[in-house]
């Protein structure tokens, strides 16, 4: 217990002398996901939000066919704006978002009573595109609508006649919910923290060591490497643990600064979502701890353990990239799949689910198995004879 | 007192060391003597337990290094070939982490650590951060730590390399010092003048074996050779020639 705490206490403090671990560990990797994450949901929600207050402007061709409904778009807040050349050059290459073209003989087949064509020109690869593709073609419909009832009612008929099926919609997501669907990478940002909050540390106190050539004279000491391991592990766990907590906080404080509300949102990410997070999250500190000093024992140099733990970075990717492009349903044997697991939850509790007891037990308890698993077998690696010696 | 017995240690194919066994006696001083690649470092890893033998008995004060490693540890004060400072921590605080770790108390690792820092006459460097020291400041932190403990026997790998003329002798010194404490001292070398004026006893290693061990005066009678060096060149040499 003396020697892992002595080896514990000298980690930490040689560690807090390096500049660039407390960087990595203590500000860009906690603070750089919620900074990223907020930055992005303002500009992404603040321009959504503008699109849908402001009146859009529309290149129309042949406007001067169809006066009467330019003038009913124009009361729905369309700008008509002067036609353009190509238009299908223009939308491909971003000029307009969306083009309408009336042809010359929209009047005629119009007093015929027939069908009379217009045309939305638009590119729906164009990411910027689909809301205002939307609003008109909402715009039309809406005209359209009007007019074929007007003409039913000018022949006497009920305009009922052509709404044989009205259809009512009952969205049952919540406003916690649709952010929960928002924030579906929150989880692997607290991952990531935790990993980057650990890895120079696991870096330098196994691979760094040995290639410094300081490992051979530690094990001359009369102690077990067992211990000597152990009190590494608690410093990488000390900081990544430290990692999360600021991470954590600052999430909680940019939370704030989203402007989720006026898209009908909820997002909490208060004290109670930052308790359950830290609590099912402590696992994967001890779980990644071992694995990084793991792959940093093989590695013959500082920086092939940089490379190696880079790869092993994506590792926590899969379960959130897995989880978005097919949705799965949530089942209970999922908590008890580390990372899978704090994925899972932390999606639940974002969604504004509640974790019962045992669903954190779980959670808790495979993790703790998994992460001593995983620390015995690097207890392994670090009893072999060639860990210790650099040439 | 170290007892070396048949040790054996080989990598992959290569026999790094091939059948070893000597002795080094307390209050003496006894040199490793051999080519670089010779298997000296081998030997000593196989001393201080960082390396297993693949055959043959170590005993330190005659404890078997196989039955109980951390006892041998604890008798041993070790100056490995890797010197290895730690450097964000200050020569004090790198005496102080291995103190601890042979588990002294506070009061005892504080004087243990200042008798050390005079003995080797490092005041000067000991509140410095051990980044940018010179090669003999570098040496004479290793020390300090390796014998913080006050080890009966003391294992020093190359200790002289990369010291200049000053260094060097301060080291010869220290090392006649810890001799007149009765300390066992085993220390290894390629450097034959350094062998010569320190050593009651020469342990000439050559291709992982053993191929002469004797007092520098019978090994220059042995030889008929007036001149250590050319000794040692005969000795090696003629053991290549019986080799080949």
């Amino acid at each position: 217990m003396k020697t892992t705490l002595t080896v514990f206490l000298k980690e930490v403090k040689e560690n807090l002398r390096d500049r660039r671990t407390i960087t990595s560990a203590l500000l860009y990797g906690p603070l750089i996901g919620p900074v990223i994450f907020v930055l992005i949901m303002n500009t992404v929600l603040t321009r959504e939000l503008n699109k849908a207050d402001q009146p859009i402007k529309v290149p129309v061709i042949g406007a001067e066919y169809a006066p009467n409904m330019i003038a009913a778009l124009k009361q729905q807040g369309l700008l008509p704006q002067p036609a353009i050349a190509d238009p299908e050059e223009a939308v491909r290459n971003q000029g307009a978002e969306v083009v309408l073209r009336i042809p010359a003989d929209f009047g005629t087949s119009w007093r015929k009573g027939e069908a009379s064509q217009v045309e939305l020109i638009y590119d729906s690869s164009q990411r910027d595109a689909g809301s205002s593709v939307e609003r008109v073609r909402h715009m039309l419909d809406a005209y359209i609508r009007r007019q074929g009832a007007m003409r039913l009612v000018a022949r006497g008929l009920a305009p009922t006649l052509m709404a044989p099926v009205t259809l009512d919609e009952r969205d049952q997501s919540t406003p916690q919910s649709r952010a929960g669907q928002m924030f579906a990478i929150l989880p692997y940002f607290f991952v990531l923290t935790v990993f980057m909050g650990g890895m120079y540390l696991a870096i330098d106190l196994t691979a760094g060591e040995r290639e410094r050539q300081s490992l051979e004279p530690l094990f001359a000491n009369p102690v077990p490497r067992w211990k000597v391991l152990l009190g590494k592990l608690a410093a990488i766990c000390a900081f990544s643990l430290t990692s999360l907590l600021i991470g954590v906080t600052g999430f909680g404080i940019c939370g704030r600064l989203i402007p989720a509300e006026k898209l009908g949102m909820v997002i909490n990410l208060g004290p109670s979502f930052a308790g359950q997070v830290l609590l099912i999250m402590l696992p994967l500190v001890i779980l990644l701890a071992s694995l990084q000093t793991l792959v940093a024992a093989f590695a013959k140099s500082y920086r092939e353990a940089q490379t190696y733990l880079s790869m092993l970075m994506l590792v926590p990717a899969l379960p959130s990239i897995l989880l978005s492009v097919m949705p799965v349903k949530v089942a209970e044997w999922m908590y008890a799949v580390p990372l899978l697991g704090q994925q899972v939850g932390i999606t639940q509790l974002l969604r504004g689910g509640q974790l019962s007891a045992q669903e954190i037990a779980t959670c808790v308890i495979s993790g703790l198995i998994v992460a001593l698993l995983a620390t015995l077998l690097t207890a392994r690696v670090y009893s072999t004879e060639r860990l210790a010696i650099s040439a | 007192m170290i007892e070396v017995k048949d040790l054996h240690k080989h990598f992959g194919t290569v026999k790094a060391v091939d059948g070893v066994s000597f002795q080094a006696r307390d209050g003496e001083i006894t040199g490793l003597l051999g080519p670089n690649g010779a298997g000296k470092t081998t030997t000593l890893r196989m001393l201080y337990t960082l390396m297993n033998p693949d055959r043959g008995q170590v005993l330190i004060d005659g404890i078997d290094a196989k039955q109980d490693a951390l006892a041998v540890r604890r008798r041993l004060g070790v100056l490995p070939d890797a010197r290895g400072l730690y450097k964000r921590l200050t020569a004090r605080e790198n005496i102080d982490y291995f103190a601890r770790l042979q588990g002294l108390d506070d009061t005892l690792a504080r004087t243990r650590r200042e008798q050390l820092i005079k003995a080797l006459d490092m005041a000067d460097i000991a509140d410095r951060r051990t980044e940018g020291f010179s090669q003999g400041q570098r040496v004479k932190t290793a020390i300090a730590r390796a014998l913080v403990h006050d080890p009966k026997n003391v294992i020093l790998d190359e200790p002289t390399n990369g010291l200049d003329v000053m260094a060097t002798r301060g080291l010869r010194q220290f090392m006649q010092h810890l001799k007149q404490e009765g300390r066992c001292v085993l220390f290894s070398s390629h450097i034959m003048q350094e062998v010569a004026a320190l050593c009651d006893r020469i342990v000439v290693i050559a291709h992982g074996r053993v191929v002469a061990d004797e007092t520098p005066d019978a090994l220059r009678a042995q030889t008929g050779e007036a001149n250590l060096e050319d000794a040692f060149v005969k000795i090696i040499g003629s053991e290549e020639g019986l080799a080949a």
